[in-house]
């Protein structure tokens, strides 16, 4: 239990969290209730048939003004887009634009339920519609699902549609092989889709080793899965020998379009050979990452694949209007419902306001940022893979370890005294201290600029002060944590104090 | 780091220290520091059978699982359950009180694939 | 429209700071063979009035049930979302926030995701949640998966009264070959009269049968179920035990502000749909997964969980833990795949719990409880619907329509009202099993706090018009 701050009047408020919200108010305080009962019934309880509660239960009890107040200071505490930049890795943590919002709230598609009579929702599936054929000409892929709710959501879809291919065929295979860089949801998807993962390691361009390609690929295997641009943030120029590689015994390539915010426009990875892809709305189509979620994963396939798609999806009629139909030999549900609507209409939104011209010059500008970036640092921090990068690029702080003791992480807390958002961080593997910097294409130049100052003052930092970088960070509301503290005696929720 | 001489050592990082036919086992001072801060152990139970090479529990930090591999095999006489409550003592104490299991031998010959306290220390800085 | 703040003269600069004379030269290591030739094929794209108003007609294409009079349940809810919830999600440092991965800047995240987990615990009883999942869906089948874990079976068992989507969600998941589902109890149903909506007892006899093999990880059960009833969880319970399974239950998390939760019963998973808690209808999607267990089996749980801790300086923190259960660590290995969650969903519910509180809530849930009761005697007296069962249900309910289903709805639509859900619509893609063989006209009700008496009376009257 944390004690109560005392508030000097005058003072600056306390900076890190304060009570919990059950702590707040007080029991007799309301803030929305029921209005009066205008049904005439009996006992309420009665009628659960002796199922009434009788485990007590506690949630907060405060009025509203105490709930904003507190949600106010939660989210103080808390760095958004808005605030600053955030150079994550493979996030793509773009601008989310505030017509999104507007729109998915229109009550023509909030206030929609999802078993409503079709001839009601003709908005809400054209819009469906129109969205999967925007991430079909992206992706040059036909077949589309907008059905999985996250990336790593789309990547088991994926794969299931491979194993029901297979097994169609009568060829059911066991494994999928995933470079050493791949993402971590990657081999867990593998594993979900009951197959067995199988790491190649990644030659010393730090692209797909495709001799070790070849060599692992036989005819068990299932599957071969790659980020392209890869998660060094370069483009594996290899691809088309080594998806017809892949093709070659009979397995699919699968694209984790992670980072296609490099691509857009430029490449398409149906054209690259891919049998199938998911994309991130949250990251490529400007959704906002809410703090962990909701995201929402389409997956996009070749023709071939596309009767296995899990259903429902939108059709379009020839007649006009439209409705939802089920892929001939669909592999079924993977979801209740249709998709993660209200992120799908933020989705839509965005791809009509950009064109076909916008969403390539996202890409152009985004690669350009990140190469500027890369050219302002790459002198102060090692940079393993130093020739073009794509959106992204990948820095070590092997240098900074070896020659001051200090270590990504504590260059990292640094960072946030400074008001930027660390980059991703110990990813890649295959990069000692990594540090992956996606600028994305929505930072202004001073952002940019302020940014590579900050980090090179770091690196001064580092070789002139190494004790300040390791006890970083100290102006944010708290400071480095008790992480092992808090896995070896988890306290994983609020318990009301025994009466 | 020199570690300690009393004991053999696997080339993963377990030690061994034998007391008539019991084997006790542990992970040395070198992998405790690369773990970082224990969170959580988790070991087999007594009347287990272990094998030479096989996996047989696992070990968390913050940010990181290993595993254990059984330097030796044989029948698992105690496991160490303090370390349930107090993990923290395999990066405090690693090669006393952080012990984890103790193994009846099945060939005392086993120890001669073994590397000796010397061979650990330059095998580590090798690695 | 644009969002790229970089200027064209900026733009060239950037060019020489990198040794380029034009952008292309930067994709030049994409092989000529795969480069896109001319641009996307997609329309052009419009400044921000074209944009609205586009957005606008497509929505009002639509007509929204939450503006009609709705009495559709099936899984998806409308209650009321009090104003605040909004305006708290709105707030750009929760929406445009990223996964709370550096704690020391994410403590709003982080705490209100704490607060969450401690409120779906107080209202299913149970010892722990995690941080969200995408759906009751896939929380279902994320139940059974750890139940497999657990028990180190892999069977379970489904009972045919579940949301048959979140049975063939199951079924899709199963089919991947990690978990098998064992054909579900079946039910005599050739005679058409009275039927439990809970289980029957020749039900219950089956699924004996099936525990007695001793391979069963888990008895999934949904209560209220699909037909808004309420099941024998406390029967269930035992019989689960006793094979050894794991006894999971889905449910429906209003209701539990006044019933017994299912920890009461012995459940050892307690999932469901949360959308209820402050969400909108939505179309369907996102919605809010909640995933709970027993403290014991926690290492087992999936998702993100968030712990309290402290910092350096002593004060109260609050950080992502027992991270090694997910995939970013354990990879092929890990409890499940989940990277993303619906974190802003659960803010949504944390915040809707909140507002009203266990007396707000209890209120709510009694009028839904009180003007379902209340619609269903109505529209049994109009003699156009018959009753197909007598079961306990809490503010959903099935009644059989005399008369063609499609049309009714339909007349009524005309006259403001959405009138239910036409269960065969549902059960088409996944039999439960559970209709009679013939005269299957089953209408789902869900009434909520919003429906008024005057409402339902002049829909009663509407459907005796008919």
């Amino acid at each position: 239990m944390t004690e109560k701050l005392a508030h000097t009047p005058g003072a600056a408020p306390a900076r890190g969290p304060r009570e919990l919200i059950f702590e707040l108010g007080a029991p007799e305080s309301r803030c929305v209730e029921a209005p009066p009962l205008d049904v005439p019934v009996g006992i309420v309880d009665d009628l659960l048939g002796g199922r009434a509660r009788s485990t007590p239960l506690v949630l907060p009890n405060v009025t509203e003004l105490e709930i904003m107040r507190h949600y106010a200071h939660l989210a103080s505490m808390n760095f958004g887009v808005d605030s600053g930049m955030y150079p994550l890795g493979s996030c793509t943590m773009k601008y989310n634009p505030r017509i999104n919002e507007d729109t998915c709230r229109l009550p023509g598609f909030a206030g929609l339920h999802p078993y409503q009579p079709e001839a009601t929702v003709q908005g809400a599936l054209e819009l469906m519609s129109g969205l999967s054929d925007v991430l079909a000409e992206i992706s040059g892929l036909p077949g589309i699902t907008l059905q999985p709710a996250a990336g790593a959501h789309g990547e088991l879809t994926a794969l299931m549609v491979f194993r029901a291919a297979h097994t169609a065929r009568g060829d059911a295979r066991r494994k999928v092989i995933i470079p050493d860089t791949a993402h971590g949801t990657n081999p867990a998807s593998v594993t979900m889709c009951g197959w067995e993962t199988v790491t190649i390691p990644s030659n010393e361009q730090g692209e797909v080793d495709v001799e070790a390609l070849k060599a692992a690929l036989d005819s068990d295997t299932a599957a071969f899965m790659l980020t392209n641009p890869s998660t060094i943030g370069l483009f594996d120029s290899q691809i088309v020998e080594i998806t017809d590689a892949v093709h070659a015994v009979g397995a699919y390539a699968y694209c984790d379009g992670a980072n296609l915010n490099a691509i857009l426009g430029k490449a398409r990875p149906g054209d690259m050979g891919f049998d199938a892809m998911h994309i991130n709305l949250h990251k490529t189509f400007s959704t906002p990452h809410g703090g962990g979620g909701p995201g929402s994963g389409p997956v996009c396939v070749t023709e071939e694949l596309a009767p296995f798609l899990p259903g429902p999806l939108p059709v379009e009629f020839e007649e006009g209007g439209f409705g939802l139909g089920w892929p001939e030999h669909t592999i079924g549900r993977v979801r209740s419902f249709y998709g993660n609507f209200g992120i799908l209409v933020r989705a839509y939104a965005y791809v009509c306001a950009l064109g076909g011209e916008g969403l390539t010059e996202v890409a152009e500008q985004a690669v350009l940022s990140a190469n500027y970036l890369k050219v302002l640092l790459q002198d102060a921090f090692e940079v393993p893979y130093g020739r073009t990068c794509m959106h992204e690029f990948v820095m070590s702080g092997a240098r900074q370890k070896r020659e001051n003791g200090v270590r990504t992480l504590d260059m990292a807390k640094r960072l946030l005294d400074y008001g930027f958002h660390p980059p991703t961080v110990y990813f890649p593997m295959l990069v000692e201290e990594a540090m992956m910097i996606e600028p994305t294409e929505t930072e202004p130049l001073a952002a940019l600029d302020a940014f590579a100052q900050v980090m090179l003052t770091i690196a001064e930092e580092a070789a002139s002060n190494p004790e300040l970088l390791k006890h970083a960070p100290y102006t944010t509301p708290v400071r480095r944590l008790d992480e092992a503290g808090a896995a070896r005696n988890p306290d994983l929720r609020y318990r009301p104090a025994e009466a | 780091m020199a570690h300690p001489s009393d004991r053999k050592y696997s080339n993963e990082h377990e030690w061994v220290l034998v007391q008539g036919d019991v084997a006790t086992v542990g992970i040395s001072d070198f992998a405790q520091d690369q773990l970082g801060e224990v969170v959580y152990v988790d070991l087999p139970s007594a009347g287990d059978v272990l094998a030479t090479g096989d996996s047989f529990g696992e070990i968390e930090s913050v940010k990181s699982v290993s595993e254990l591999f059984a330097p030796l095999s044989g029948e698992i006489v105690e496991v160490n359950s303090a370390l349930g409550d107090t993990p923290e003592t395999v990066n405090s104490d690693p090669h006393g009180a952080g012990w984890m299991v103790k193994v009846r031998l099945d060939d005392a010959a086993q120890l001669d694939a073994l590397m000796s306290a010397e061979e650990y220390d330059a095998f580590i800085v090798e690695g | 429209m644009r969002y790229i703040p970089v200027t064209c003269e900026q733009r060239e600069a950037m060019l020489r700071a990198v040794g380029v004379a034009d952008v292309d030269v930067l994709f030049d290591v994409i092989p000529e063979a795969v480069r896109v030739v001319g641009g996307l094929d997609l329309p052009e794209g419009l400044s921000e009035i074209e944009l609205s108003s586009h957005l606008s007609a497509l929505a009002d294409q639509n007509i929204s049930a939450s503006e009609l009079v709705s009495f559709m349940g099936a899984g998806c809810y409308d209650h009321y979302v009090p104003s605040l919830v909004d305006h708290v999600l709105s707030k750009p440092e929760f929406f445009t926030a990223y996964t709370p991965y550096q704690p020391e800047v994410s403590q709003g995240t982080l705490q209100a995701i704490y607060e969450y987990q401690s409120m779906i615990c107080a209202l299913t009883g149970m010892d722990v949640s995690n941080a969200s999942m995408y759906d009751g869906a896939t929380a279902l089948v994320e139940a059974a998966l750890m139940a497999c874990r657990v028990t180190r079976r892999s069977t379970v068992v489904c009972l045919p009264t579940v949301h048959p989507e979140w049975q063939n969600t199951l079924a899709t998941y199963a089919d991947a070959g990690q978990f098998s589902v064992a054909e579900p109890p079946s039910v005599d149903v050739a005679s058409g009269a009275t039927l439990l909506a809970g289980l029957a007892d020749e039900a219950l006899l089956g699924l004996a049968e099936v525990l007695g093999r001793g391979d069963v990880a888990a008895v999934l059960v949904q209560s209220p179920n699909f037909f808004g009833s309420f099941e024998d969880l406390e029967r269930i319970a035992r019989m689960a035990h006793e094979s050894g399974a794991l006894l999971v239950v889905a449910t429906n998390p209003i209701l539990l502000g006044i019933m017994e939760p299912p920890s009461a019963y012995g459940a050892d998973i307690v999932v469901g749909e949360g959308q209820p808690l402050g969400g909108a209808t939505s179309f369907g999607g996102p919605g809010l997964g909640f995933f709970t267990c027993r403290q014991e089996h926690v290492r087992q749980m999936p998702g993100r969980i968030v712990g309290r801790t402290v910092d350096v300086d002593g004060a109260m923190a609050f950080v992502l833990t027992l991270s090694t259960r997910e995939q970013h660590i354990r990879r092929e290995k890990a409890t499940s795949n989940i990277c993303s969650n619906h974190a802003l969903n659960a803010l949504a519910a944390g915040t809707y719990l909140s507002a009203v509180g266990e007396h707000g809530l209890a209120g709510i849930v009694r009028s839904c409880v009180a003007k379902a009761h209340y619609l269903r005697q109505q529209l049994l007296a109009t003699g156009r619907f018959r009753a197909p069962w007598e079961a306990d249900f809490g503010y959903e309910f099935a009644l059989e329509f005399l008369g063609d289903v499609r049309s009714m709805q339909d007349a009524l639509l005309t006259k403001g009202f959405f009138a239910g859900v036409d269960v065969s619509d549902v059960e088409a893609e996944h039999a439960t099993g559970m209709l009679p063989a013939a005269g299957a006209n089953l209408v789902l009700f869900a009434v909520t706090e919003k429906n008024t008496r005057a409402e339902m009376d002049a829909f009663a009257l509407e459907v005796a018009s008919l």
